[in-house]
């Protein structure tokens, strides 16, 4: 389960929108607790970006994430998991998703389109990296 | 050398819950295995089924990514931290609900495909898509030779081929799918020899015979993709209607000595062949490639883009050469291209289709034998006959209209040599008082002559030489190269 403040997911779903066509990324930052993850601010990553950068399919480089990681730290904060966005396309993870992830984090997918934004699910890998399982979102 | 590796958060419940674990090693590869062969459960998260490190796994020695340095060989020293980074992906198109059913790769196909798999746009999905799909091909000439090579070897899943010719020395030039020691053999059967040598692990079909009106939809039923190889304008409107009819995308090209064109013909998504060209050129207007000659490696070109655009299709990618004609000029080497738009009065693909089935289609392109000329009107002789008449001295002249460039491969001795093209304006240079044998090279263009001729004045006998000079070259003087 991932709990999260209205906030934060309006954050999340404005990025989409305004990144659109493009995908939008960012983290997730908060504490990972026994009753689940606690999310208590977004770092939006990513903009528009080049189509080489879309090609590669990786939204967040790693030296982008110890930034993060980094800001976090000094925030007293952790790394909980990642959002982005599937512009004209279901807010589900892809096989492609499944092969780079890990369990644990939370991967919270917004469909968007030029107007709007859409579904918002978030996703949690099997530990044995079989597939993705829809993660309860409470919403503070 | 006592080194610090950082666990990750997520991955701290696979290692029993501690965010640093110390090892003793050498190098950073050393320090990994270690760290998960104590903690196997975490080596499925870093590495892959072939034990090589996740591609979105990113490991750090202090401040350097190892991949920079040397890899999993970069020495680590007394004190060294490692930190494991993932970097995130996502994007991809949700294919939960096709993944399921596609067929796995094997080992062997795996390390084939390799180059493949490594890119994102193919990836193991992809391949397995690949696997999946069925291509059929008609013709194994110069463009189904590259579209049947590249495509084996990409890994489509079922080729069929279509084609009732056999291998002759002048398909050698551009066909590279035969070989000279096939000469004389079934071309499908050449052909799916060399596909199999290609790739072993997919599935070859045959078809001998000629794509009809009869068996095209029958034929097409079993096949995602159709590819367009051949060199007629009757089976070409043949294939484009059956494609539309059988809501297949058509993937077609065509050569002709320099040029070459390309596009995707699917009417679901787009232009048909018939929203471009409505109706065929007159018969004999457009030279086939026997008459006007092609560049050997053309079709190797124009072949290579319809089995990159079939792949394209195969995989679901955006920017197909739909709704686009790609024109080619191998001697300029340009690229050029028009935008297409489907014709909504189209007749197969429009929206009050008047063709809801496959028609004669030599009929249609006005080539059905009933539709020449009859032959009472066009005198003609044999090239034994002529040869006869010139041994028995007879008054005769003899006219090629081929080209110069023809006439410097091969020659009937003793002929005056008038291009078809000028035959008219040098007409002055053909006594009318004597005899004339016009003569091409298999017999049409020198029918078209003598109609021209005709038709601007000329008084004298004309008398087509039947099968141009092949003919001679195979009945009389074999010393005349054919070609």
């Amino acid at each position: 389960m991932i709990t999260i403040a209205e906030k934060q997911l309006s954050e999340i779903r404005e990025h989409g929108v305004c990144d659109y066509p493009y995908e939008c990324c960012g983290l997730l930052l908060g504490r990972f607790r026994a009753e689940g993850k606690f999310v208590s601010e977004t770092y939006p990553i990513s903009n528009a970006r080049e189509e080489s950068a879309k090609r590669n399919r990786f939204l967040i480089t790693p030296e982008e994430l110890m930034k993060g990681e980094r800001y976090a730290r000094h925030h007293d904060l952790e790394v909980v998991g990642f959002y982005h966005s599937h512009p004209d396309s279901p807010a589900a993870p892809s096989q492609y998703d499944l092969e780079h992830a890990w369990p644990m984090y939370s991967y919270i997918i917004v469909s968007t389109s030029a107007d709007r934004a859409g579904d918002l699910f978030s996703w949690e890998q099997e530990p044995d990296r079989s597939r993705f399982n829809q993660e309860e979102i409470k919403c503070q | 050398m006592p080194v610090t590796i950082t666990i990750p958060a997520p991955l701290r419940q696979f290692a029993g819950g501690q965010s640093q674990i110390t090892v003793e090693a050498k190098t950073a590869g050393e320090a990994l295995d270690l760290l998960t062969s104590t903690h196997a459960a975490l080596r499925r998260h870093l590495f892959n089924d072939q034990n090589v490190l996740r591609n979105f796994v990113n490991v750090y020695l202090n401040d350097e990514d190892i991949r920079h340095a040397s890899g999993p060989a970069t020495p680590v020293k007394d004190g060294d931290t490692i930190m494991i980074v993932p970097s995130i992906a996502g994007g991809a198109v949700a294919e939960s609900e096709v993944g399921q059913t596609l067929p796995e790769l094997s080992h062997e196909e795996i390390l084939r495909y390799s180059r493949h798999l490594i890119m994102p746009e193919v990836g193991m999905q992809g391949q397995r898509k690949l696997k999946a799909s069925s291509v059929l091909m008609i013709g194994t000439g110069g463009l189904g030779a590259p579209v049947g090579m590249y495509l084996a070897a990409a890994g489509v899943g079922r080729i069929g081929i279509v084609d009732f010719d056999v291998v002759e020395e002048s398909n050698l030039q551009r066909q590279i799918i035969h070989g000279t020691k096939d000469l004389g053999r079934r071309k499908i059967e050449s052909a799916r020899d060399r596909l199999r040598d290609i790739n072993p692990h997919i599935e070859i079909e045959t078809h001998e015979s000629r794509l009809t009106s009869h068996n095209a939809m029958q034929l097409f039923r079993n096949y995602d993709i159709i590819v367009d190889g051949t060199d007629n304008f009757p089976t070409r409107y043949l294939v484009n209607d059956a494609c539309v009819l059988s809501r297949k995308p058509n993937v077609y090209g065509s050569i002709f000595r320099f040029e070459g064109q390309a596009s995707v013909f699917w009417a679901e998504k787009g232009a048909c062949y018939r929203c471009l060209y409505p109706e065929p050129p007159p018969p004999g207007l457009v030279p086939s490639c026997a008459e006007g000659g092609v560049l050997g490696v053309l079709p190797g070109i124009v072949g290579a883009i319809q089995a990159n655009e079939t792949i394209k299709i195969i995989l679901g990618a955006d920017d197909l050469l739909i709704n686009r004609l790609l024109l080619f000029d191998a001697w300029p080497m340009k690229f050029r291209e028009f935008k297409l738009r489907k014709d909504p009065k189209c007749p197969v693909c429009g929206e009050n289709p008047t063709i809801t089935k496959l028609i004669d289609y030599e009929e249609f392109c006005g080539v059905a034998p009933h539709q020449l000329p009859p032959p009472s009107k066009l005198e003609e002789i044999t090239a034994s006959e002529l040869n006869a008449r010139r041994l028995r001295g007879d008054k005769i002249q003899i006219i090629d209209v081929r080209e110069p460039h023809e006439f410097e491969i091969a020659r009937i001795p003793g002929t005056k040599l008038i291009p078809l093209g000028h035959v008219v304006t040098r007409m002055n240079e053909i006594d009318s008082e004597v005899e004339t044998i016009v003569h091409c090279k298999g017999g049409v263009r020198s029918a078209k002559a003598i109609e021209a001729l005709k038709r601007a004045g000329f008084q004298g006998r004309l008398i087509n030489l039947k099968g141009g000079i092949t003919a001679w070259s195979e009945d009389v003087d074999p010393r005349v190269a054919k070609y």
